[in-house]
């Protein structure tokens, strides 16, 4: 046969390579875990009115860690395991210059309040209503957990829930940067 | 005075700028082309979630305060990234969904001509035997004779 066909006879089968490895590609990453452009540049200011009335805005917090946890009562199990990590994180650092701020993503009053109570967190805590602040900070699922630096950028964001060790993790070297 | 002038129409051409009725095609047009991002391949005009009413309101907010389109999708893509798009921008690795669809279709052409001109140019089969001579015309003639009745 001429040598042409011979190609053709090598070629087909070898098509199939490239498709494969694009497969393989895509099947190992997940289509889940979003790059978060807003890492690294400067947190957006938001200002929202918390559960208890107080007043909680980031700009105010200026100088401190702020740990911004995004969350729902309706988010289970991921929020109700992280919930207590939460707390613990907040009752070790506060008095370091660490500030945990709950923000309430999609959610009814009621049951948000209960799940506050439930895990007796003492944190300021805010819903967004208007799903601005959410919207501002690239969210698109519960539990989002961004944790800001002393000059106010953004220096990491976890998608899923957060443990004891992971804040740890990241509020330690924060901290240790100084103002 | 004329400072005050300036001032004046600067005033008035922001104030007419933010007054401006936003259309609710250009809303939808945008939203269309923006993910939902609590759905699953849900475009934001499409969806019925809580999360999309809100960010067809961001949309609508910006354009009312006089940004383009373009400058809302950006808006979107900051915090996002390209992900909030629902088609994928024509740069970079990207550029495979957009390249490969035609390459392919180009070379499948190109591979049916190839085969075409290859088949169509083989020789025709079975060269035409000698033709026959009085001898053998007789004989036909004949034979064909006999055989009708």
């Amino acid at each position: 046969m001429s040598g042409c066909s011979r190609i053709l006879r090598w070629a087909i089968p070898l098509a199939v390579v490239p498709v494969l490895v694009l497969l393989a590609y895509g099947f190992r990453t997940d289509p889940r875990e979003i790059p978060s452009p807003l890492v690294g540049k400067p947190a957006s200011r938001f200002a929202l009115t918390a559960f208890d009335g107080n007043r909680v805005a980031l700009e105010s917090l200026r100088g401190q860690v702020v740990v911004v946890n995004f969350w729902a009562s309706w988010c289970y199990p991921a929020c109700y395991e992280e919930a207590p990590s939460l707390e613990r994180a907040w009752q070790t650092y506060k008095d370091r210059g660490v500030v945990v701020v709950g923000v309430n993503f999609q959610d009814k009053d009621e049951p948000a309040k209960r799940f506050l109570t439930q895990f007796g967190h003492t944190f300021p805590n805010a819903p967004d209503p208007s799903g601005r602040v959410s919207v501002d900070y690239g969210v698109y699922g519960v539990p989002e957990t961004y944790f800001i630096d002393r000059k106010g950028r953004a220096r990491f964001k976890r998608v899923g829930p957060v443990s004891d060790e992971l804040l740890k993790q990241q509020i330690e070297p924060l901290l240790a940067e100084g103002a | 005075m004329s400072r005050f002038a300036v001032l004046a129409v600067v005033v008035l051409a922001a104030g007419a700028r933010a007054a401006a009725p936003v259309s609710e095609e250009t809303v939808h047009e945008v939203a269309a082309q923006l993910r939902c991002v609590v759905c699953q391949s849900l475009s934001v005009a499409d969806s019925p979630s809580e999360t999309a009413h809100q960010m067809q309101a961001i949309i609508r907010e910006r354009l009312a305060a006089g940004e383009s389109p373009e400058q809302v999708k950006a808006y979107f893509v900051e915090r996002y990234g390209t992900w909030i798009l629902l088609s994928p921008p024509r740069q970079g690795f990207n550029l495979v969904v957009w390249v490969v669809p035609f390459a392919g279709l180009g070379a499948g052409l190109v591979l049916v001509l190839v085969l075409v001109r290859r088949w169509s140019r083989r020789p025709a089969p079975a060269a035409e035997g000698p033709r026959p001579d009085a001898a053998m015309r007789e004989r036909i003639l004949r034979e064909t004779a006999e055989r009708e009745p």
